[in-house]
């Protein structure tokens, strides 16, 4: 079974994000980048998959400029055994990631596709269900366990009302939360190797896709600060600000 | 920007994607397996025997050393010692390193000198993690002065038997071998052989020192040889030329304390940053005071000295001529920074720095054994002066 396994570039999670001082954008500029941590998770399910016998092939895919291929490199190391990087420039919307994936999906026929729930960056959380929709096939998102038996999937949800188990039938789509694995870390044997891994570009005339935007991005700006909380003296007192001073009772 | 342990290092144009991919991974394995459970080893005085073969898979025992016998050198370079170098340094407990990678100083003698037989019995072992070897030449009577050693090895048949003692050794007690410095000739440094002593052999026994300063985490130990017999295919490289094993062996164990040293400095400066930030007195942040923020001025300065200095120093090594002199002083510069950067976080933590399980009061009571292990600040100025041909 070959699995394929989508992975953003993101800015590392540690790093605390600013706008631009012209609000045009997030300032980028010398900023640590990494794999989305939800991708990360997608791409530790997929390598257990294959250690367990269950998949034979584990290709990784990156949308995005080529210094996406770092990330590429990383999910290299940590077990995927070949990279496809389709190269954009600037932001795509989800849309067209999901186009582009598409693309990829009927060039390499996987059986499961693995993707984050969503982007730290973004955080739309629509990728993986229009891509769904678009390549027809079933889709399990928000995976905290994944079981492959023969030629189906059950994927546990997590849902408001707590878990949610499906059962779809392959080739599925499955989106991975939080709780689904706690990824490995690479070694340097691993590193090293990952270099030498195959590694192909394409580009979006190559999958057929015209890159279109349908969104404008009219300013980025911080969120307000928040007020330090003051202690009340009384009940009356905590009764009267939320009256006249919150205003919601 | 803030100032902190990353952003206080400066750019570094050897490094590539290859180097941050090392750092990033290593820094992961850090936080996941040692980070948690520091302090706690620390106190304890040992750290467990399960994180040797941990810190092997990773890529961390086996850097800079021969593929041959379990090493990684593949698309490796010097760079990436640095970078492990400073990641251990990160966890701001000095004895996790010592005991973890005490192998950086016992196994070169035995991987530059030794017998393919000494080499193929030894450092695959100690390479994944489930043999332990250390080095031996300290003595109750004899430590900077390496030619006074009076720890003997007479030749009866085809082996040496050994008398005497060592101290202060680190890993000690849990080494399987110890790679020895043993009188084998007349005095002076003429006289001195390295020799492979087994642990098991009969007639070895040892005690460990655990009232230190600091590196708690770290077992050191005394070593005592009662007619040790240890065979003569044990030599470490030829007899009565022990005292340049040695010295060769010095660089890199220099090298790697003087670079741990820089990042330890950068991590008081880490820890002083983010506490002036957030501390108030007399209606402003610490760092608002002008006597404070002089302090962390001064700090990174300092740093920024040394991080130059630890650069130059391996590049040097890189181009394959390095200077044992400059190498000496830049760990000095290294126990210097480190000195002032301990003691001016300190005094910007105050009270709070003062409690045991923080990183800047352990550090603090780890600059001696930095400022003396490896080289005493003082020998290191002789060393140099002598090399400058003063």
């Amino acid at each position: 079974m070959k699995v394929l396994v989508a992975v953003k570039r993101v800015v590392d999670y540690n790093v605390k994000v600013r706008a631009k001082a012209d609000g045009s954008d997030v300032d980028l500029n010398n900023v640590k980048m990494a794999i989305n941590p939800f991708c990360e998770i997608a791409v530790e399910e997929a390598v257990r998959l294959k250690e367990a016998g269950v998949a034979s092939e584990v290709v990784v895919v990156s949308v995005g400029e080529k210094s996406c291929q770092e990330q590429i490199r990383t999910a290299l190391a940590l077990g995927a055994d070949r990279g496809i990087q389709v190269e954009t420039e600037g932001a795509v919307e989800p849309l067209v990631v999901a186009k582009l994936l598409k693309g990829v999906v009927e060039k390499e026929q996987p059986q499961l596709v693995i993707l984050g729930k969503q982007s730290i960056d973004g955080d739309n959380n629509q990728t993986g269900q229009m891509l769904g929709a678009l390549a027809n096939m079933a889709q399990g998102t928000f995976a905290s366990e994944v079981k492959v038996d023969g030629d189906a999937v059950s994927v546990t949800r997590e849902v408001d009302g707590g878990l949610q188990t499906v059962k779809l039938k392959l080739p599925a789509i499955v989106t991975t939360d939080l709780r689904l694995n706690e990824p490995r870390y690479a070694s340097l044997p691993n590193i090293m190797k990952a270099k030498k891994k195959q590694l192909d570009v394409f580009s979006p005339a190559d999958l057929g896709v015209e890159v279109k935007s349908h969104l404008t991005q009219l300013r980025v700006e911080p969120p307000a600060e928040r007020q330090a909380g003051i202690k009340v003296a009384s009940v009356d007192e905590l009764v009267d600000k939320l009256k006249n001073e919150a205003k919601v009772i | 920007m803030s100032l902190n342990f990353d952003s206080a290092r400066l750019p570094n144009p050897h490094l590539t994607n290859d180097h941050n991919a090392w750092r990033e991974q290593l820094r992961r394995f850090i936080d996941t397996e040692i980070m948690p459970y520091a302090d706690d080893w620390d106190e304890a005085g040992h750290i467990p025997i399960e994180l040797w073969p941990k810190a092997a898979a990773v890529g961390l025992l086996g850097l800079g050393y021969p593929e041959a016998y379990g090493g990684i050198t593949e698309g490796t370079d010097i760079w990436f010692g640095w970078i492990a170098a400073e990641e251990m340094a990160r966890i701001g407990v000095g004895g996790i390193n010592a005991s973890l990678m005490v192998h950086g100083i016992g196994l070169p003698p035995v991987i530059n000198w030794g017998s393919e037989a000494m080499k193929q019995a030894v450092a695959p072992a100690v390479l994944a993690g489930e043999k332990h070897i250390s080095l031996g030449i300290t003595e109750p009577g004899a430590g900077s002065d390496v030619a006074g050693i009076s720890t003997t090895a007479v030749r009866d048949g085809d082996h040496y038997v050994v008398n005497g003692s060592k101290t202060f050794i680190t890993g000690g007690m849990r080494a399987n071998w110890v790679s020895t410095a043993v009188r084998t000739g007349g005095e002076g440094a003429g006289g001195v052989s390295m020799l492979l002593i087994p642990t098991d052999a009969g007639g070895f026994s040892r005690t460990p020192l655990t009232r230190k300063q600091g590196w708690w985490a770290s077992d050191t130990a005394t070593l005592y040889f009662d007619n040790v017999r240890v065979p003569v295919k044990n030599l470490i490289g030829e007899e009565n030329r022990g005292f340049r094993v040695i010295m060769t062996n010095f660089n890199g164990e220099r090298m790697g304390m003087a670079a741990s040293m820089e990042a330890q400095a950068r991590v008081c400066l880490e820890e002083a940053v983010a506490w002036a930030s957030e501390r108030k007195t007399f209606g402003q942040r610490l760092a608002d005071h002008q006597v404070i923020r002089h302090k962390i001025a001064q700090m990174k300065q300092k740093i920024n000295a040394t991080q130059a200095y630890l650069r130059i120093c391996y590049e040097s090594i890189a181009s394959g001529q390095p200077n044992p002199g400059d190498i000496a002083m830049l760990k000095v510069q290294a126990s210097e920074t480190l000195e002032f950067c301990a003691r001016e976080a300190m005094q910007i933590l105050g009270g709070i720095g003062y409690m045991r399980g923080n990183r800047v009061e352990r550090i603090y009571r780890e600059v001696r054994v930095n400022a003396i292990g490896g080289g005493s600040e003082e020998i290191m100025r002789d060393l140099a002066a002598r090399q400058y041909g003063i």
